[in-house]
């Protein structure tokens, strides 16, 4: 087994085995950092994938941001003195069922289409990219400052409370 | 050797994941985690083309918005799931059921 394959096959089992305790586990606070090696195991696949603007920009809006908030929203809505934090589901088993249909369909369509597999040699791919959002694709890059204007105003009205209005 | 194949196989386990904790949680913060599984999965799919079948950045230009896309969505949603905490003070969604006729 070479490097590459044996990097991937640790990642692979993290990310998977990760997602799995997130979605399996019985209480809140373990899925929210068992999230956390979701995020990483992602980011290492970015990087095994030539990625590595993506892979900065997973792990420090992913795990330095998008996690924090995840976990003050678990402190949040959870009495702090309440030490059950725990979940209930519901409909388990059609959700089961879906899900696995789900993953046979797409991952038999994976392997069975004959995919073009010549990759791109790996260079560093940050400039590139830079160049690109200020050239090809500046109005998405602007739409998106904007939408993310929009949703830290939006959030900020919508969780304020109102003085006896 | 690990092939494009390999990443999609492993991006269509944390997509169905994602799936199962949105069908099957009752914990809104718990069913925003699954989003974000679903949201990573559509990454790490758009990041393995742009590497093997593009052969060019699109991809990860895509994936980039997608991040941002995610940051924006987690604001607005942890926003509404504390009102409503507020408002019910509870954080399961089908007992967030004010609207039902």
């Amino acid at each position: 087994m070479s490097g590459e394959a044996f990097v991937f096959w640790v990642f692979a089992i993290v990310t998977v085995g990760s997602a799995a305790v997130v979605v399996l586990s019985r209480t809140l606070i373990y899925s929210a950092f068992a999230l956390l090696f979701t995020f990483f195991g992602v980011a290492g696949f970015y990087v095994l994938l030539g990625a590595d603007f993506l892979a900065a920009a997973q792990l420090l809006i992913y795990v330095g941001g998008i996690l924090v908030l995840l976990l003050f929203g678990v402190m949040l809505t959870h009495k702090i003195y309440d030490l059950d934090l725990r979940t209930e589901t519901t409909q388990l088993a059609p959700g089961l069922i879906v899900a696995a249909g789900l993953f046979v369909i797409l991952s038999a369509t994976a392997v069975r289409t004959s995919w073009m597999s010549t990759p791109r040699p790996p260079a560093a791919t940050t400039a590139e990219i830079g160049r690109l959002f200020l050239s090809t694709y500046l109005l998405p890059f602007e739409a998106a400052s904007v939408l993310l204007l929009v949703a830290l105003v939006g959030a900020a009205m919508i969780v304020r409370r109102r003085r006896d209005a | 050797m690990i092939g494009i194949e390999h990443y999609l196989v492993v991006s269509a386990a944390l997509f169905s994941l994602g799936v199962l904790g949105l069908l099957t949680r009752r914990n809104a913060v718990n069913v925003l985690m699954s989003i974000e599984l679903i949201l990573n999965a559509a990454n790490v799919n758009l990041v393995a083309f742009s590497r093997y079948a593009a052969g060019n950045l699109d991809g990860q230009i895509f994936g980039a918005f997608v991040i941002v896309v995610a940051a924006a969505e987690v604001a607005v949603g942890l926003a509404i799931v504390l009102t409503l905490y507020r408002l019910r003070r509870t954080p399961n969604l089908d007992e967030a059921d004010i609207l039902k006729g």
